[in-house]
């Protein structure tokens, strides 16, 4: 399951992150701040009114932001 | 020759806390320039250790990792690695770590200690971690790294006294010099994440404040309304506030004007003092009290780790415009200021969007317009309210702010369409945990920034004030002519050049010889008249009374508000300017912005002019 679809407030493992899709600079960061295969995430907020985007998720004991293009390129899988 | 003291660098990932620990190592003994050939901050500091040797603390931009993706991480790898001509390599690092972020924080200090430097690692944040329902093992973690490390709080000045020891003591004793070994970027991941492990003595559940207030000021419509809230407030405060301080400052000037008028006799040094110095300066620095209330907001909502959060809010709304929540902090910051604005664009990932951004933030209503828009609308609108606790005059400011805003979006969507055109913008940030801010550190970066302004008032606008001073005073306008003094100057004869230009949209002489001036900075605009009018005030009593009534006494609405709408647009501060060809390394930019802004200020004010003429006003 990509992590746009997520339901919130579910630990997921990430089992695959999409690197060729994602611009360069945004898959860099995206790396520093933590998000690579079998780390524990958690879809915790989404953006406001009708547009629920971006998406805030918890990585480890961080908190990220991300907008749901970048998101689809992250494929999970929920814990149990 | 006498030694230089060791430098030693803090370094680590934002939001660890370092410059909280930076504050509290090297209290207000600090110097803020920048590093040699970029524009970005560097603070320094002096600590002393016991023996009482002092020892020189840098501050380092937060990164991620050595392979930097801002500008601001750059300077930081540039530094550690010794590869920032001009700046010499640190003797030492600290490393700042969160103690409640090891996992993510850890690949980062790994990286560090690989490059041999002598270091030690502050294992900062502990209280927080614990509150969060983590406990660590910090003698572990030491073994663990192969480098001492110091429990601190920096914000409660705990570990201060242990850290400064370490540090003397690991400069004392420098490691084996080991050779960097290239380890790749998954193998160091696995590594930092198995010590992080390793380290924790217990993990609870802990009572998660961060996430709880995140899902109220995150929330879809809520977090929306509290925003909002927030900057209704913060507007508010800034006049609310700021009323009683602006009067004693006032006041004071308007005595020392009379003590200066009684004690010295009538002639050109007096008006010197007090039509150029007290009239320009003064009716600058009384502006000061709501600069300071607008800063202490910003500061606020960036310590307590809300700026974020407000980015995440707005995201979508700047993405409409083709920008996104990155561009929102620097945009807010440039309603105090375009340059501190400007500034924080470096985080911003995308260069397009950067550039974008850097091109509309003198949109921003600066506080350097409220000296302009407060005497005007003072002046020309009644102090009338329209509606329960809503004020004409209040509204009219606000409608400026709104103007200025809708000029902004306006601006970046075309901006980014057929300038840079860029077709994406990106938002990917962290979002720390909140905070309770530290007085200590808002008080002292407050004082840095009262005391920016100040210098500003002393040194451009001062100079700018005593300058046109000179040239509205002479040459002296015949004994008994008739003709004005002001008409008959200098700077008389230079705004009749420009007045031709700046007659269509409605502007007068006296305008165009305050606009000069005014290009220095924008507050000027309002000293300027202030020194025209004394100057050509026929007699003392005229001359004693404030600007404003003047002003509503010889202009027409019409051209009182043309002169609003030129101000909402126009880019005249050459401190943005400069620091605008600073950031972008180029003229090119700078001299875009001054164009297309120019261009709208005219064309707003022409048609602000002739549409209030048209309704006869």
């Amino acid at each position: 399951m990509q992590l746009d679809h997520l339901p919130l407030n579910r630990a997921a493992v990430i089992r695959a992150i999409d690197w060729d899709v994602l611009p360069d600079q945004e898959g860099h960061r995206l790396r520093s701040l933590g998000f690579e295969p079998g780390v524990t995430i958690e879809a915790m907020h989404k953006g406001i009114l009708m547009w629920r985007d971006p998406l805030a998720v918890r990585v480890g004991r961080m908190t990220v932001a991300l907008r749901s293009n970048v998101a689809a390129a992250i494929d999970c899988e929920l814990k149990p | 020759m006498t030694q230089m003291p060791p430098l030693v660098a803090l370094v680590g990932n934002p939001n660890a806390g370092k410059s909280a620990l930076f504050n509290a190592l090297t209290g207000a003994r600090q110097k803020i320039a920048n590093y040699p050939g970029v524009t970005v901050e560097r603070k320094s500091g002096r600590a002393t250790f016991d023996d009482g040797q002092p020892v020189e603390m840098i501050d380092l931009p937060g990164a991620y990792s050595l392979d930097p993706d801002s500008l601001d991480e750059a300077v930081t790898r540039d530094v550690v690695l010794g590869n920032l001509e001009g700046h010499r390599r640190p003797d030492a690092l600290v490393i700042v770590l969160d103690a409640g972020n090891l996992d993510n924080h850890l690949r980062f200090a790994l990286e560090l200690i690989a490059q041999g430097l002598p270091t030690v690692v502050a294992l900062n944040m502990v209280d927080l971690a614990e509150r969060d329902g983590l406990q660590l093992d910090a003698e572990k973690l030491a073994r663990a790294l192969g480098v001492p490390v110091i429990e601190t709080v920096a914000v409660r000045r705990r570990g201060l006294a242990p850290l400064m020891a370490e540090l003397e003591r690991t400069l004392k004793t420098p490691r084996p010099s080991v050779e960097p070994v290239a380890v790749s970027f998954g193998a160091k991941n696995q590594q930092a994440r198995d010590i992080a492990r390793s380290v924790i003595v217990s993990e609870t559940a802990g009572r998660q404040w961060t996430r709880r207030l995140d899902s109220v000021l995150l929330h879809p419509v809520g977090g929306v309304v509290i925003l909002l809230a927030l900057l209704f407030l913060m507007f508010q405060a800034v006049y609310g506030w700021s009323e009683a301080p602006i009067g004693w400052i006032e006041s004071g000037f308007a005595l020392l004007s009379d003590a200066i008028t009684g004690t010295l006799p009538d002639g050109l040094f007096r008006s010197f003092l007090t039509d150029g110095v007290i009239a320009g300066v003064g009716s600058v620095i009384v502006f000061l009290p709501q600069i300071l209330i607008l800063f202490l907001f910003i500061l606020l909502l960036e310590a307590s780790g809300y700026m974020t959060r407000a980015a995440f809010v707005m995201d979508r709304v700047m993405a409409a415009v083709g920008l996104s929540g990155h561009s929102f902090i620097p945009l807010l910051s440039s309603f105090a200021c375009a340059i501190p604005g400007i500034m924080a664009t470096r985080t911003i990932m995308d260069q397009k969007e950067r550039v974008a951004t850097i091109l509309i933030a003198p949109l921003m209503t600066c506080s350097a317009r409220l000296p302009v828009y407060t005497v005007i609308i003072g002046a020309f609108i009644p102090s009338t309210t329209v509606g329960p606790g809503i004020g004409l005059q209040g509204l009219v400011l606000f409608g400026l702010y709104i103007a200025g805003i809708l000029g902004a979006m306006l601006a970046a969507s075309v901006i980014q369409r057929f300038v840079t055109q860029s077709r994406t913008s990106s938002f990917l940030i962290e979002m720390p945990r909140y905070q309770w801010p530290r007085l200590r550190d808002i008080a002292l970066n407050l004082w840095q920034r009262a005391w920016v302004f100040l210098r500003r008032a002393g040194t451009i606008i001062f100079a700018a004030t005593i300058i046109l001073w000179a040239l509205l005073s002479f040459p002296k306008a015949p004994e008994g002519s008739g003709i004005s003094q002001v008409e008959y100057s200098v700077a008389g004869r230079i705004a009749d050049g420009l007045e031709p230009i700046v007659r269509p949209i409605g502007f007068n002489h006296d305008i165009a010889l305050a606009l000069i001036p005014a290009m220095a900075a924008r507050e000027v605009a309002v000293s300027a008249l202030a020194t025209v009018y004394a100057i050509d005030a026929a007699d003392e009593d005229a001359a004693a009374s404030s600007l404003g009534p003047k002003l509503a006494a010889d202009w027409s609405l019409a051209t009182a508000l043309a002169f609003l709408a030129w101000f909402v647009f126009a880019p005249q501060c050459i401190s943005t300017i400069a620091v605008t060809r600073r950031e972008t390394n180029g003229w090119k930019w700078p001299i875009f912005m001054v164009t297309y802004l120019f261009a709208l200020a005219y064309a707003a004010a022409g048609i602000t002019y002739w549409t209030a003429r048209s309704f006869g006003l």
